[in-house]
């Protein structure tokens, strides 16, 4: 997926969002090359060069992965033009996506061989490296460098999980934030079999909550693992048919409850931790 | 969103779909009038937000428009499941020979569409489907070449279906998927979908979810009736994601992974949550109004705050509370975690404004919460004792 340093091109440079994360991510190490807002072709945002279109910036510069800072409605254009331009990495932080935008995003994205990442997820953090996205990669009380490879949902759960890690000097190889819809791109199981071939990393902490199936999916590819997985999944008193937050986290008719799926991984041989403390205690005791 | 059965099949009539005549009524007098003027029998249909009206009595077939009215007066200011009944859909009784299944649906795990056809109509699918599966065809649909006719004709044969059928019922699926675009649902349903006597297809009930976050391009649709309480229903309103649980220790927390995994923590710990409340995303600046509706129900006898920012500020969360505890001045205990962007900031904030000292784990904090709100308890029992 990101195995080596990407040339990043920013969708929605221009924005005030877009605008704060590319400083940090330039400040941070994070290779940004372009950025693109129609209309606002030859500015330059914190010394990046702004283009119009995302084939103009192709024709001035390698670009390995696009993150879209665009709002949810214009997320689904923004990454076709990207897809269809040739970037074969699209992340989409935005939340509040329509699901048929969603849908065909991913449909052109295969149709590529391109990776969709999110939509409504927080982005990617190689600690030590670059980070694309709005988790503070920055930060040394949540990101260290290290051997564990961290995946999650959502970013907040992801934070207090890496938070614990780097207070127990514990690191990650990367940190992949997932998002929180009811479909997404880069799927649990993609993350494992990522994690699984990067020589970068020893274990996995997997971060799920209630709603779909992508947890028990990934379950399935756990017991060819040669690495283990450490696994948390939020919402285990989540009521059904309510919507906790993330459009994806719902249990309806009796499935995708948290239940489930820590059944679902830990039949497959991953440690499962019932709060969120637990998950660094089962790291040690690997 | 969930639209009611009348409203969904003005939407899809207006996209080709054959649906009975019919009419809303808001009183019995209306009903009966409708039932006079359709003829027949008619059936009497309580217009909820909801799935299952038959088994709960929301459905009333009805001999001639007499029993119409006698229906209509029957449903009209009952309740079903947690609705009202405001209103009833009157229409005519079809000829049925047969009824089929029909739906398009989003496969959330294969991330596209999904048609689902079956000769076995009128029943509970999930039913149909774990009982004897082979009577249900599942198909995927590739969302940028869309349904083919060719595709929709393969579906039709591998059914049981009365060949002379194969044909309406191919371009019925075309029309459906359509119209499962052109609304961005979630689902669309038509069960049972009824062959008539004369060989006629007509969508006698129609289950439409419209996609929340589409709403914006969808004009037509909505606006949906609210479920839930009053304060879910406040909440909403002020565009907060926010459930009430039956709990007493009211969470505030950043992001839905973080809250969630926080109401975990506070089962794990023999505690009870009072709600699920994320102050993050966009809503990360509105901590006041936050804790205000946090604090708004009685059953909270403690607050645990537990925050972790990442994209979040945890100052300006900081800020925004310290504002609400200022003018709202709670009496009750509070419990404080937090880590993350701008912690340093927030923590002082919090030690300043409440001379409260932030607990270094959230284990700790979650368990000084549990304790506080079962001391809070046990002080009003003991007050109620004294009285």
């Amino acid at each position: 997926m990101i195995s080596s340093k990407p040339q990043v091109l920013v969708q929605g440079i221009t924005g005030s969002e877009g605008t704060y994360w590319t400083e940090q991510m330039l400040s941070y190490g994070t290779t940004v090359v372009a950025g693109c807002t129609p209309g606002k072709g030859g500015q330059t945002v914190a010394g990046v060069p702004v283009y119009n279109t995302v084939a103009d910036a192709l024709d001035a510069h390698p670009i390995d992965l696009s993150v879209i800072f665009v709002p949810a409605r214009f997320a689904k254009d923004a990454a076709a033009e990207a897809i269809s331009a040739g970037v074969l990495t699209v992340i989409v932080l935005a939340e509040f996506v329509p699901v048929h935008d969603t849908m065909e995003m991913l449909a052109l994205a295969r149709a590529n061989a391109a990776n969709l990442i999110g939509p409504n997820c927080p982005g990617i953090v190689f600690p030590g490296r670059d980070f694309v996205g709005i988790m503070p990669g920055w930060s040394d009380r949540l990101f260290a460098p290290g051997r564990i490879g961290v995946v999650s949902r959502s970013g907040s759960l992801g934070a207090l999980i890496n938070l614990n890690l780097v207070s127990a000097g514990l690191g990650q190889s990367a940190f992949l934030g997932l998002g929180g819809d009811p479909i997404v791109g880069t799927t649990f199981r993609d993350a494992l079999e990522w994690f699984e071939s990067d020589p970068g990393t020893d274990a996995i902490v997997l971060l799920g909550e209630v709603g779909g199936s992508m947890e028990e999916a990934a379950a399935e590819f756990i017991p060819s693992m040669a690495k283990p997985v450490v696994a948390f999944i939020a919402g285990q008193n989540a009521p059904e048919g309510k919507k906790m937050g993330h459009a994806g986290a719902m249990v309806s008719g009796g499935k995708g409850t948290a239940a489930s799926k820590m059944q679902a991984l830990a039949a497959a041989g991953a440690h499962v931790a019932t709060v969120p403390s637990d998950v660094v205690a089962l790291l040690n005791h690997l | 969103m969930f639209v009611e059965e009348h409203d969904a099949k003005q939407l899809i009539a207006t996209g080709g779909v054959p649906i009975p005549q019919g009419a809303i009524a808001v009183s019995a007098d209306q009903a009966y009038g409708i039932a006079d003027e359709v003829g027949g029998p008619v059936m009497v249909k309580a217009q909820v937000p909801s799935g299952k009206r038959g088994k709960g009595g929301g459905i009333v077939k009805s001999d001639n428009p007499a029993d119409a009215r006698e229906a209509a007066a029957r449903l009209l200011g009952s309740s079903l499941g947690q609705f009202a009944v405001d209103r009833v859909l009157v229409e005519a009784c079809a000829d049925i020979a047969h009824e089929l299944y029909v739906a398009v649906t989003i496969d959330s795990a294969a991330g596209g569409p999904l048609l689902m056809v079956s000769t076995q109509g009128g029943m509970d699918i999930e039913e149909v489907h774990a009982t004897t599966p082979d009577q249900v065809q599942m198909v995927p649909v590739d969302i940028r070449a869309g349904l083919g006719a060719g595709e929709a004709m393969d579906i039709v044969t591998a059914t049981d279906l009365d060949p002379s059928l194969r044909a309406p019922l191919a371009s019925f699926l075309l029309t459906l998927y359509g119209l499962f675009r052109r609304y961005d649902a979630q689902l669309l349903e038509i069960n049972p979908l009824a062959v008539t006597k004369t060989g006629e297809l007509v969508a006698l009930d129609a289950k439409l979810v419209v996609d929340d976050n589409a709403a914006f391009r969808q004009p037509d649709v909505g606006p949906e009736r609210h479920t839930g309480t009053a304060l879910e229903l406040e909440a909403k309103e002020q565009g907060f994601l926010y459930v009430e649980l039956d709990g007493d220790v009211g969470v505030l927390a950043n992001g839905a992974g973080l809250t969630m995994s926080t109401m975990d923590a506070i089962t794990a710990h023999g505690g009870s949550p009072a709600n699920f409340l994320e102050v993050g995303g966009m809503a990360y600046k509105r901590a006041t109004p936050a804790l205000a509706l946090v604090l708004k129900n009685p059953n909270v006898k403690s607050l645990l705050v537990n925050l972790c920012g990442a994209y979040a500020r945890t100052d300006v969360i900081a800020e925004g509370l310290i504002a609400g505890f200022e003018a709202l001045k709670p009496e009750m205990s509070v419990s404080f975690c937090i880590h993350g962007t701008g912690e340093e900031r927030a923590q002082q904030i919090v030690r300043d404004a409440l001379g409260i000292e932030p607990h270094e784990t959230m284990d700790a904090a979650v368990m000084e919460a549990i304790a506080m709100a079962a001391a809070a308890s046990a002080g009003e029992k003991g007050e109620g004792r004294r009285q």
